[in-house]
């Protein structure tokens, strides 16, 4: 089968590779109908995510259908159409059921490694790292779903791919991070970037009953997406001076009550903080650039919530820790509980609240892959978001 | 035999001994083995005398350092991983003890009965090739060790509490000399069974042995961390996860197999 392979940074290439196997009873094998490219995978694609290895496949974000089923799984039959949760989880453990999908103590068969860069292991995830599982992903023909009776969802009869694709991942990553800062009537949320993610962070903002969006990157036309709601406010951050300041103005002096740091570790911009940080990377003296989070931090209203569903994956520094301690501050992040968030998605699609296919702006083939992860890193021809058809 | 005193014999051998700081100048290899370091040592600058190019400044540092670890019986290497080898007193000489927990979404019970079939270790204990079931106490272990070699021994089981605790010591005159336990006990608020390992062995090749196959990440103790993990996923997922066997790209122009 054709498959998208990292082969070092920014060097993705598709490789004629064998087809995957059942190799676990409750394994599946999935024929991939469509599958996307996530701004996180730009964090593999620039080499600042550890243990990758060349060869590797990757894409976390597919759907298609059954073709080959493990003899324990019943609840699936071949050619049920089915998305799949980026995160891979057992069902069983303390975590999983307590709905702590992303936490599953069983689906990292390289645990030891996460446990020495995080004191535990998170669950596995698809193409993102040997240390986090080093399961092949979905960038690819066909992908073997481990804890298939677990986690497929199966699509209601008359959705389309494009509907329900990004359940796989940014639309419930959004919406968990909206769901993290338990919104009260009143509400002014902050985001900070508007790639997919925050797209989808600003329409389950509303959906989880904030009063006000004020949405901040630099991009015009990711701010422009933003707007096209007639509803969300937009700050240029490249026209603003102090971004504390011009968040309070904009709030009566209060800051937001909940500020969403969508951008992670891989954060632009000039400012000082960011140039430092950036200055450490390349000199592999620290690991993430984190600008968002602290101007996030600077910015919330006391007793606020600073939710992260950017991803971080090592080291940071000069965290403004006195600023949140003494603000009351409350943190919430993490990888996301996808299972738990298909059945209320599901029904906010079907209901017309939103059409998750609004950030597609590009359609192509698994073969443009290559070209596609370049141009989605930089920004090129207007991208904010990349569909692959195999 | 009742079983409360062969519980106190079981718990004797476990005691910490091998933790005790070192000083600097104290004797921490064994006899045998400060014999060994000298012939090792020897034949390599020896090695390094005839032929002598790349790579022998490494060989004469390592030769020497032997040399001088078996003439005065001190490792610096020992004493930094703060272990001895010149430690006689316990039933297993040379011994190192290792303890591992793992909690466990199951009753004490279930995994009990799984482990007290001492067949079964092999699906989770990767080093192990086979374990056979002799008399009721008995029963014979064949595992892997490095280069393809076999090891093998006898153990017996020395105190056993239906669904709480097992206790094995090898029998004399084994490849590996070991005693270990399991317990198996109720974790708080319903979060199953925690089970804990305690172990003590003496490697063949002696504890440098086991400090080199910690930079090879072979050490027994990730190794048990790792064997209780694919227990752990057994006993609740059903199955233990793995990734060998699936497509890569590596290899695209050969098999492409991980």
């Amino acid at each position: 089968m054709k498959a998208v392979c990292w082969f070092g940074k920014q060097d993705m290439r598709v490789e004629s590779v064998p087809d995957p196997k059942i190799l676990n009873p409750r394994d599946a094998i999935i024929k991939v109908t469509t599958t996307a490219i996530c701004g996180s995978d730009l964090h593999l694609y620039d080499g600042v995510i550890p243990t990758v290895k060349e060869g590797d496949i990757l894409g976390h974000e597919f759907m298609g259908e059954v073709v080959e089923l493990g003899p324990e799984v019943k609840n699936l039959k071949k050619g049920d159409r089915v998305v799949i949760p980026f995160t891979i989880a057992c069902g069983n453990c303390f975590y999983c059921q307590r709905t702590m999908w992303s936490l599953c103590d069983n689906s990292n068969p390289n645990g030891w490694m996460a446990e020495k860069l995080y004191g535990f292991t998170p669950s596995g995830l698809f193409g993102y790292s040997h240390m986090l599982g080093g399961y092949a992903g979905g960038q690819a023909e066909y992908v073997r779903v481990p804890f298939a009776d677990v986690g497929p969802y199966k699509v209601p009869e008359g959705m389309s791919d494009e509907q329900v694709l990004f359940l796989t991942d940014i639309f419930p990553t959004g919406y968990q991070a909206i769901e993290n800062c338990g919104l009260q009537p009143g509400d002014t949320v902050a985001i900070w970037g508007c790639g997919p993610v925050g797209q989808f962070a600003i329409r389950s903002a509303y959906l989880l009953g904030a009063e006000r969006v004020i949405a901040i990157d630099h991009i015009p036309e990711r701010l422009a997406m933003a707007a096209s709601d007639n509803r969300t406010e937009t700050i240029n951050y490249s026209d603003v001076d102090n971004m504390v300041d011009e968040l309070k103005s904009r709030t009566g002096g209060r800051g937001p009550d909940a500020c969403i740091d969508a951008v992670g570790m891989e954060a632009h911009g000039l400012s000082i903080d960011n140039i430092y940080d950036k200055t450490m990377q390349l000199a592999h003296l620290g690991t993430d650039r984190a600008h968002v989070l602290r101007q996030a931090i600077q910015a919330c209203r006391k007793g606020g919530t600073v939710s992260l569903p950017g991803v971080y994956g090592g080291l940071l520094d000069k965290i403004p820790f006195g600023a949140a301690h003494a603000k009351s501050l409350t943190f919430k992040m993490g990888q996301t509980h996808v299972h738990r968030y298909f059945d209320p998605l599901i029904k906010h699609i079907q209901d017309g609240n939103i059409d998750p296919a609004f950030v597609i702006t590009h359609r192509l083939k698994l073969d443009d892959a290559p070209q596609a992860y370049k141009t989605f890193k930089e920004k090129q021809d207007n991208c904010i978001k990349v569909v692959l058809k195999p | 035999m009742n079983s409360l005193s062969m519980d106190q014999k079981g718990q004797s051998y476990l005691q910490d001994r091998t933790s005790k700081a070192h000083s600097k100048t104290s004797v921490n290899v064994g006899e045998a083995e400060r014999w060994g370091s000298i012939a090792a040592g020897g034949m390599m600058l020896w090695h390094l005398l005839r032929h002598g190019k790349v790579g022998s400044v490494a060989l004469a540092l390592i030769g020497g350092s032997l040399i001088q670890r078996g003439l005065t019986g001190h490792c610096h290497l020992y004493n930094a991983l703060e272990i001895s080898s010149n430690d006689n007193q316990h039933a297993v000489k040379h011994g190192i003890k290792i303890t591992k927990s793992v909690t466990i979404n199951k009753s004490p019970e279930d995994l009990f009965q799984f482990w007290r079939n001492l067949e079964n270790l092999p699906t989770f204990m990767d080093h192990l090739i086979d374990v056979r079931q002799l008399d009721g106490n008995r029963s014979h272990w064949i595992a892997k060790a490095p280069a393809g070699a076999k090891v093998e021994w006898d153990a017996e089981i020395i105190n056993e509490k239906e669904n709480e605790l097992l206790a094995w010591q090898s029998v004399e005159d084994s490849d590996i000399e070991n005693v270990g336990s399991v317990r198996f006990s109720p974790a708080p608020g319903g979060r199953g069974t925690e089970v804990r390992v305690e172990m003590q062995y003496a490697p063949p090749a002696g504890k440098l042995g086991v400090a080199i196959g910690k930079l090879l990440h072979e050490e027994p103790s990730i190794q048990i961390d790792e064997d209780l993990q694919r227990f752990k996923q057994l006993m609740e997922a059903g199955e233990i996860s793995t990734t060998n066997g699936q497509p890569t790209g590596k290899f695209s122009r050969q098999d492409g197999i991980a």
